[in-house]
């Protein structure tokens, strides 16, 4: 993404600001008890920066994020659908600097050094810390799909796994498809980001062909043995709504692309497609692994789900899609902000020289669009379990809709503005 | 052991509470802090999903209750409510009713 002049202002801007920020608080004689360095300016680090801030002014933090500009993944397949476009899943980082003294750097963090606690960015700049929280999302396993190994190819088969320019080149290969055409999406075994996103992203899709191209038809190969998330209600709304155009087949394993033909080669089967979305198999992002954060199964940070404390690496915390979850913990948005806020409170405690609150709690809340208006929801309620140290579901404490409908659409848009707010506003 | 220890004891054990105390508890705040995603930092909501600061804690305790024993319609309340015990509910009712609307 090209930096424009507007967005280089904003955060040069920005780091003016901080600079009379922090004269302020030396003016007041209040004393800095800590420096945190957030990476990654997601659902997770995002909050978590605010929220230290919010909480304890006297901890300095800096955030660390290379993109300009904030991207919503959760309800992008919206813009997929041709229901909304990609500015209204698209938020400033601004606020946290002017309203909460966080200090942005707009850079990539690209190796960590846990014993003299700095972190290198990409610029050559060294950021030193007392704690490091590391939220850098999922990276996408290509090695593992040989036809994709180019970057040009990847130009042609998109995942659009992370919002952005991709969300928008797939739209435009949905509207530049034929009537009568197959889009296609592969969905990687579990866990992977987003459990419901594929599902709704065919809902988006086959309401798009419904409306548009009628004779087109919506693929779903599933890597799965079955729908991993709001089954019943997946399943409903392909039956009832988009008859004929949503198929869904499971234990459909993607071995290899062949990116000329568009075919997606299966373990049994060779599928073609007019468009091909391949959601590749995923991990913690690439500087958890080189800061050796990853410790679970090659791919995912065990932490201490009281403080976010990798178990592998001292003062250095993990949030989001990069933790190795806990029991039914999905790889969500609304998740990552919820480990923020347990993160921010116990870095703060732990900086002060107090315990963390052992009895912390997360929510999750994910609603999936299945038309331009009806949504369904999967919600759940976890404690910490002390005895098995880890977050459990509170018995009674979960489910789903009850069916599809608009009232939840209206919440589901609301969500979006007060959890955009809540991690930058 | 001031007064101030002596009544933030007693708020502990769910013998006194009070709105004007509860931004000292610090638990509270934490487990309040699971309700903002959806209600909007410290309960301030801008849409569909009410806003929660500022609105009297019997009130938002009631709410919960029915939520929890289904007398109240929700979409998704009723899953959450659950998810919480009584002590739990007031506290985070009580730091709710001590933010700013």
């Amino acid at each position: 993404m090209s930096v424009t002049r507007r967005q280089f202002i904003k955060w040069t801007g920005a780091s003016v600001a901080i600079a009379g920020a922090s004269g302020c608080a030396s003016v007041s004689g209040r004393k800095t008890v800590g420096r945190v360095v957030v990476i990654g300016a997601g659902y997770g680090g995002a909050t978590a920066a605010k929220y230290i801030r919010m909480w304890s002014p006297d901890i300095e933090v800096t955030l660390v994020e290379r993109e300009a500009e904030f991207i919503s993944c959760p309800l992008s397949n919206r813009v997929l659908g041709g229901v909304w476009e990609l500015k209204e899943l698209t938020r400033d980082y601004g606020r946290l600097s002017a309203r909460h003294g966080v200090r942005l750097v707009r850079d990539e963090a690209v190796a960590v050094d846990p014993v003299a606690r700095e972190v290198r960015l990409r610029s050559g700049a060294t950021l030193e810390y007392d704690r490091l929280v590391v939220s850098p999302g999922v990276d996408l396993l290509y090695d593992e799909i040989p036809g994709l190994a180019e970057p040009s190819a990847r130009d042609r088969v998109l995942h659009a796994w992370k919002a952005g320019p991709q969300t928008v080149a797939l739209r435009k290969q949905l509207e530049a498809m034929r009537n009568g055409g197959v889009y296609a999406i592969t969905v990687p075994r579990s866990p992977y980001r987003c459990p419901p996103g594929p599902y709704e992203r065919a809902c988006q899709i086959a309401f798009y062909f419904k409306m548009h191209k009628p004779r087109s038809k919506v693929l779903i190969l599933d890597a799965n043995d079955d729908v991993q998330s709001k089954k019943a209600l997946f399943t409903k709304a392909w039956a009832e709504r988009y008859p004929g155009i949503v198929e869904y087949r499971p234990l459909s394993t993607l071995v290899d692309v062949d990116v000329a033909t568009l075919t997606a080669k299966l373990d049994f089967e060779d599928v073609r497609a007019d468009v091909l979305n391949v959601v590749p198999p995923q991990r913690a992002g690439t500087i958890a692994k080189d800061a050796g954060l990853i410790t679970a199964n090659g791919r995912w940070c065990e932490v201490d789900f009281l403080t976010y404390e990798s178990l592998a690496v001292r003062n250095i915390h993990v949030l989001g899609d990069s933790v190795m979850a806990a029991p039914q913990m999905p790889k969500s948005g609304h998740m990552a902000n919820q480990h923020g806020k347990v993160c921010a409170a116990a870095i703060i405690a732990l900086l002060h020289g107090e315990a963390p609150n052992g009895k912390p709690m997360v929510t999750n809340t994910c609603y999936s669009f299945v038309s331009d208006k009806d949504v369904v929801h999967v919600a759940s309620v976890h404690a910490y379990d002390a005895s098995q140290k880890t977050m459990v579901v509170v018995p009674g404490a979960s489910g789903v809709s009850s069916s599809a409908n608009e009232l939840e659409g209206e919440y589901a848009e609301s969500w979006g503005r007060n959890i955009w707010d809540d991690m930058l506003g | 052991m001031g007064a101030r220890a002596i009544l933030l004891a007693l708020m502990s054990l769910g013998i006194v509470s009070s709105p004007a105390l509860a931004a000292e508890d610090l638990e509270a705040r934490g487990w309040a802090a699971t309700c903002t995603g959806c209600h909007g930092t410290n309960g301030r909501s801008t849409g569909k999903i009410p806003s929660i600061a500022g609105r009297p804690q019997s009130d938002i305790v009631r709410l919960m209750r029915e939520f929890r024993d289904g007398s109240r319609a929700a979409t998704v309340m009723h899953q959450h409510a659950k998810g919480y015990s009584d002590d739990q509910v007031e506290r985070i009712a009580a730091f709710f009713a001590a933010q700013k609307p």
